[in-house]
Parts: structure tokens; C-alpha cells; sequence
């Protein structure tokens, strides 16, 4: 599903990813881990498209495409999802409506039918249960006076309406409490399967405790440094990143 | 008198043939005030961009177009079809229509007001209600000192009057519809007159549009009296054509315990000035004035608005939103007074603006004078462009960059418009936002 091979990437002329290779086959999910700093929202941010970030050389495949040569809108329609680590507040604009518009943008896209507001009230709600979220967020404005927790768990129920083919989570659980973890957690859970693929970024194990990977990746300095199995995030909890770099 | 102060007025002549018309039939005090007014008109001069008050908006391709000024309506000018667009579902039986500055008894529907709630024209006002009409008219609009106000004042013919005696509650929304549909240019001076007794409680949307884009002047003033523990709810939309000018003037008096709030929006007109005064006269009053203006291509949009708290007690809010795209221009001048004695006075002001193009321009100047202690004032301008931020997360959703951008704006004006309560005003603004960004933002 997606190839990315030799990846360098720089941020306001300073160069963040290094040559980084990783490869996702759908119905995946791939952990990757490092320290503050390593380059894991610019590798986020690249895959989703943020202009500021300028990729130097290498290629990203995904579906067989050059993904790096799609806008960034048409890589949503065409399955590729990012939870943002800090999701932005839109104020004035509905929860529901943003939505709706999002998913009916990607329903034609699809060549399926969109929805009008009646419509697609059943369908968020039915969404919303899977995070475990309160209706009366239907109404309010995109992530407007949300707390971190409640904006996180908003991000998952945008992935929840649009199912993305390659779902980028950045950070979804740092922030959270040990119920809004859960949550989160068993919604991420609830929406894997065989023809998606989810790439987890993590800061720490935690959240590996509730979903498995099926790989672990360390990314450090802008590099994948290490790769592995589930055992992997383990062994970084017990030795933490000096571990890593030290080697 | 100066030849260019001549030149600046020969379209401006109409009050003379109407004092004229209306002799006979008006009361004296009446043919006085007009009188007073004219005379006072030919002494003043337009301003220029030489007064501080005018520094950034200039009125001479005001007075340059040749108006025709129309005393009689014809009644072919507007059918209920052209307006229906400009009514409000909750207002088609307490409204009143005027066509061109005049009233028209055709398209006015007053079926549902309760029992003892006035709403007329002037010519009714004079024989039901001619007391409180005559105390009222002309007591808060100076004209001694503005050009444009006794203008208008020389022209008072067929305005609107609504009146609430004291202790009344209107539950339906009041709706005053002036409607500009002549094919040339063409002068009018609207006027109007809200009256609310003690402990009275009204809603009213004053509303200013066109079903064309031709080019006219409407020169408005809009007094408002609030009396003790009475509370008004005044909507004031202006969309009228893009090629129209517009000077408006409301004057506001509070008396003990009243509460007014005013929504002014402006979306229409190519030279736009709305002054906003609202004189808190005694203790316990609350004051809300909010406004949003929409402007796009060469569009030029000036509120001048003025707070003046005199006693103690009072509260006021104020948030005026603006959103410039192509050529635009908005100037926004608030003064806050708080007068020796005003002690706890609580005011805010807050003016926001948004840029959508790099060649719109805002001048905005929030004012506060403070002469009392002991009081809670802020005020604050902000002139803000979209942000990267914001579009890159709404196009990560699959939402096309102008659709993302018209999101943004539109939820930047929605601040305001939410705060409306009115669903058939709300409804009908969110639409002409919504399409007026949409057309803006497809042309560039
Ligand atoms: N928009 C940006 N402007 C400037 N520097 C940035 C920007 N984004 C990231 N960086 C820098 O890139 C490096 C990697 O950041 P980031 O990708 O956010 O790391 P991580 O998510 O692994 O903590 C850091 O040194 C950070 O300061
Ligand atoms: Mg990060």
C-alpha cells in the first residue's frame, strides 16, 4: 500500500528526514516510535502534504502513485488520513457540517451517493458511539473549546466517518487519561481491518499495550534506525532512547 | 456659499418641493422642523476627508450622480414576488414596505401585531399617536451639526413609526423594509422612529436592500427611544446593491434599566457609512452593539460607532467583525465614553477583521475616553489573514482549498451571526454570507 524509499525531507531550508525507508501493506498496523524531535510529525506531515515541509529526494508509492505529486485534499479523497497531533480548532464551523462536507466530498470522489444533513446525522451518530463521544459535540465547532483529550478523540471520529485506506495517527494518545486512552484506543482497534493499514505514531508503549503492532519501528534523527516486532516497544519501555542512541 | 458646495448640492433640492406638497396637510411644528432642517442644510458643507470624522471616507462620487427624486410612489415599481426575497417568514404580517423611500400600503402587512402596538407610516402617526411622535421626532437626530442628517431631516415625509406604549410585549418581530427599484439614480431619505414605553419589549429588523444593482443613494436616520426597564432587540441589515450608496445614522437613547442591542450588517453598497450613537443616559443599562461587514471588489464599508456611558452601573459589549476581500476598504472608528461620575462602568470593544485579499485595506481605531474611576474597560482591533494552519487541516479532510477557505470565513462571520436570534434573519444572512464569499472567492 505504501512505499516510502530514501525519503529526505527539509523544514525552512533544515533538513529533518534523512533517507528514511518503510513499507506498509494493507491490513497492517506499524508503531512508530522515537524520541521528541526525531522527525515523526514531519514524516506525518509529508505523507498528508503540509507545504511547508519540502521533500528533497526519495519517493513515496502509495496505491502505485507518486503520492508526493497529489494535493493534499486529493490524497484524503483517495484514502489517506492524518490525526493530527495538535488538531486545529475551526470555530463557527459545526462538527456536523465539516463532516458532512468532508465525507460527501469523498463520497463523490468515490463514485458514491453523498449524504444530505438528515442522513448524515445517523451516520455520525452511529460514528460517534465508537469513540464513546457525547452528541451534543454534533452541533459545536471543530475542536472549538474541545480539551486535548476531547480533540483527540475527535480526530479518531473523523476516521471513524471517512475510513481512510492509510490512516497516519500522530500522537492520538499522548494527553490522555486512562479512560480516554481506552477509548481512544479500542476505536483505533474497532477500525482496523484487512484492507486498511494504520501507522501509529508513538512517543510511548502505552498505547501498544491495548492494539498490537504488527511492526515497531524507531525512527531516530530522521531515520528509521531499527525495526522489529511488538517486542521491540518493550524493549525501548525497559531501556528507554539512549539505548537507541547510543548504538 | 462656495460654487463647489452649490455644485455638490443641486441634486439634493427635493425637501423644497416637498414642504411644498406637505404645507396643507402637515401640523406646524411639523413644517417648522422641515423648515429648520433645510435651512440648516444649505449652511452646512458635506464633509470632506479633511474632517477627522471623514479622514478615510470620501463622499464626493456621492454627490456627483444625478438623482431623480420621486415624491409619489407608483405602485408598478415593486411587485410581492421582487420582495419576497427581502421578507422575514416571522414578520410577513407585522411589516412595513417602503418603495424608494415611500411608504406603500400595498406590500405592508400589520395583521399580526397584538392590540395598542403602533406600527405605521408618519402620515398615520400624526393623527393616531401625534403626541408621542412629535415629543420623539428629531430629539436625538441632530441636525445642526451633519449635512446628511438634516438632509434627511428636510425631507421627513412617509417614515416608519413603531411605537410599544408602556408595559407592552410584542412577541412578533417587527420588520421595516425599504426597497430601492428605480432604474436611474434616485435619491431617498428614509426615516424612522421607534418609540418603546416603559417596560415595553420589541424586536425590530430594519432592512435596507435592491433587487437590482443600479446606482442610488439612501440616506437613512434611524432614532430609537428606550424607556425605563424596556428592551429592544434593533436589527439593521444593509444589502443593497453593489453600486449603491449609503449614509445611515441611529440614534439611541436609554433610559433606567433598558437594554438594547443592535446587530448592524453590512454587506452591500459600493460607499457605505453607518453611524452608530447610543447615549446611556441613567443607571442599570445594558447596551449590546454588534456588527459584521462583508466586503468584496471595490466595496467601501465605514462604521463610526459611539458608546456614551453617563452613570454609573452600566454595562456595554461591543464586537464588529469584518471580512475584506479583492479592492475593499472598511474603516472602523468606536469611541467608548465614560463620563465623570460613570462609576462601575463595565465596557468592551473588540474589532476583528479579516483579509482575504493583499489589497484590501482596514482602518480601524478603537476609542476609549475614561473620566470615572473604579470601572472595567477593554477595547482591542485585530486585522488577521486565514490561516496555513487551519487550511492544511480542512484540506487533509478531502475539502478543496477555496472551499476550505470559504469554511474558515464563513466561521469567522459566524461569530456574529449565531449571536442572532431571529431564525428567518439568521437563516437568510448565513445564505447571503455564504454565497457572497463563494462568488468572491471563485473570481480569484
Ligand atoms: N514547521 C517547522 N518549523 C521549523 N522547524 C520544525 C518545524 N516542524 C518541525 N521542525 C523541527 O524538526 C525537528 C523534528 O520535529 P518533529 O517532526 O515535530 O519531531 P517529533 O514529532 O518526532 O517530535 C525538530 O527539530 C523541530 O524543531
Ligand atoms: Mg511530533
Amino acid at each position: 500500500m505504501l512505499k516510502i524509499r530514501n525519503l529526505r525531507a527539509t523544514v525552512k531550508g533544515k533538513e529533518i528526514l534523512k533517507g528514511l525507508n518503510l513499507t506498509v501493506n494493507a491490513g497492517e498496523i506499524h508503531a512508530i516510535m522515537g524520541p521528541n524531535g526525531s522527525g515523526k510529525s514531519t514524516l506525518a506531515k509529508v505523507l498528508a502534504g503540509h507545504p511547508d515541509y519540502e521533500v528533497t529526494q526519495g519517493e513515496v508509492i502509495y496505491q502505485g502513485k507518486n503520492l508526493l505529486e497529489i494535493d493534499p485534499d486529493e490524497r484524503a479523497r483517495e484514502g489517506v488520513f492524518l490525526a493530527f497531533q495538535y488538531p486545529i480548532e475551526i470555530p463557527g464551523v459545526s462538527n456536523a457540517n465539516f463532516l458532512r462536507m468532508a465525507y460527501n466530498e469523498k463520497a463523490k470522489h468515490d463514485g458514491r451517493d453523498e449524504l444530505d444533513p438528515l442522513e448524515f446525522d445517523d451516520l455520525i451518530r452511529e460514528k460517534m458511539k465508537i469513540v464513546e463521544m457525547d452528541t451534543s459535540f454534533i452541533n459545536r465547532g471543530v475542536n472549538e473549546g474541545f480539551s486535548g483529550g476531547e480533540k483527540k478523540r475527535n480526530e479518531i471520529l473523523q476516521m471513524a466517518v471517512l475510513e481512510p485506506r492509510l490512516a497516519v495517527l500522530d500522537e492520538t494518545d499522548s494527553g490522555l487519561d486512562i479512560d480516554a486512552m481506552r477509548i481512544v484506543a479500542n476505536g483505533i482497534s474497532k477500525l482496523a481491518h484487512k484492507d486498511n493499514a494504520i501507522i501509529l505514531v508513538t512517543h510511548y508503549q502505552r498505547l501498544l499495550n491495548y492494539i498490537e503492532p504488527d511492526s515497531v519501528h524507531v525512527l531516530y534523527q530522521g531515520q528509521i534506525v531499527k525495526s522489529g516486532g511488538k517486542e521491540l516497544a518493550q524493549e525501548l519501555e525497559q531501556k528507554g532512547y539512549d539505548w537507541i542512541k547510543a548504538a | 456659499m462656495p460654487q463647489a458646495a452649490i455644485e455638490n448640492k443641486k441634486y439634493f433640492s427635493a425637501y423644497k418641493l416637498l414642504a411644498k406638497t406637505r404645507e396643507d396637510k402637515d401640523p406646524a411644528w411639523l413644517n417648522n422642523l422641515r423648515e429648520k432642517a433645510g435651512e440648516r442644510f444649505e449652511q452646512l458643507d458635506f464633509p470632506t476627508t479633511r474632517d477627522e470624522e471623514w479622514k478615510y471616507t470620501n463622499v464626493t462620487p456621492i454627490l456627483k450622480a444625478p438623482y431623480r427624486q420621486i415624491l409619489e410612489l407608483d405602485p408598478k415599481e415593486l411587485t410581492a414576488d421582487l420582495m419576497m426575497p427581502f421578507t422575514f417568514e416571522e414578520s410577513r404580517r407585522s411589516q412595513l414596505v417602503f418603495i424608494n423611500g415611500l411608504f406603500s400600503d400595498e406590500l405592508s402587512n400589520l395583521s399580526n401585531l397584538p392590540e395598542g402596538i403602533k406600527v405605521s407610516n408618519f402620515t398615520a402617526a400624526l393623527t393616531d399617536h401625534v403626541k408621542v411622535f412629535s415629543n420623539h421626532l428629531a430629539a436625538y437626530a441632530d441636525f445642526h451639526s451633519d449635512a446628511f442628517t438634516a438632509l434627511n431631516t428636510a425631507h421627513i415625509g412617509d417614515g416608519a413609526f413603531v411605537y410599544i406604549p408602556d408595559g407592552k410585549i410584542v412577541e412578533t418581530p417587527i420588520h421595516l423594509l425599504f426597497i430601492a427599484t428605480a432604474a436611474e439614480p434616485l435619491a431617498s431619505h428614509p426615516r424612522v422612529l421607534i418609540v418603546a414605553g416603559e417596560g415595553a419589549i420589541a424586536t425590530v429588523t430594519e432592512s435596507y436592500a435592491s433587487p437590482g444593482e443600479e446606482v442610488y443613494f439612501t440616506n437613512a436616520v434611524t432614532e430609537v427611544f428606550a424607556a425605563k426597564g424596556s428592551v429592544i432587540t434593533h436589527y439593521r441589515l444593509q444589502e443593497e446593491s453593489e453600486r449603491a450608496f449609503h449614509i445611515g445614522t441611529t440614534r439611541v437613547f436609554q433610559e433606567r434599566d433598558s437594554n438594547y442591542s443592535s446587530y448592524a450588517i453590512s454587506l452591500g453598497g459600493e460607499i457605505v457609512r453607518h453611524n452608530l450613537i447610543v447615549e446611556l443616559s441613567d443607571e442599570h443599562i445594558e447596551t449590546t452593539i454588534d456588527g459584521l461587514y462583508v466586503v468584496t471588489g471595490r466595496q467601501h464599508v465605514d462604521n463610526h460607532t459611539s458608546i456614551d456611558h453617563q452613570k454609573p452601573h452600566c454595562t456595554s459589549h461591543q464586537l464588529y467583525k469584518g471580512i475584506l476581500d479583492g479592492k475593499s476598504r472598511a474603516v472602523f472608528n468606536g469611541k467608548i465614553f465614560v463620563r465623570e461620575g460613570a462609576l462601575l462602568t463595565d465596557a468592551h470593544q473588540l474589532n476583528k477583521n479579516l483579509l482575504l485579499s493583499g489589497n484590501a485595506i482596514v482602518d480601524t481605531k478603537p476609542q476609549l475616553e475614561i473620566f470615572a474611576d473604579d470601572v472595567k474597560c477593554s477595547h482591542g482591533a485585530t486585522v488577521g489573514q486565514l490561516e496555513e494552519e487551519e487550511l492544511f487541516y480542512i484540506s487533509t479532510r478531502g475539502i478543496n482549498p477555496e472551499r476550505a477557505r470559504a469554511m474558515l470565513t464563513y466561521g469567522f462571520a459566524e461569530d456574529v451571526i449565531r449571536k442572532i436570534k431571529l431564525r428567518s434573519v439568521r437563516e437568510q444572512l448565513d445564505k447571503r454570507v455564504l454565497d457572497k464569499l463563494h462568488q468572491s472567492l471563485e473570481i480569484d
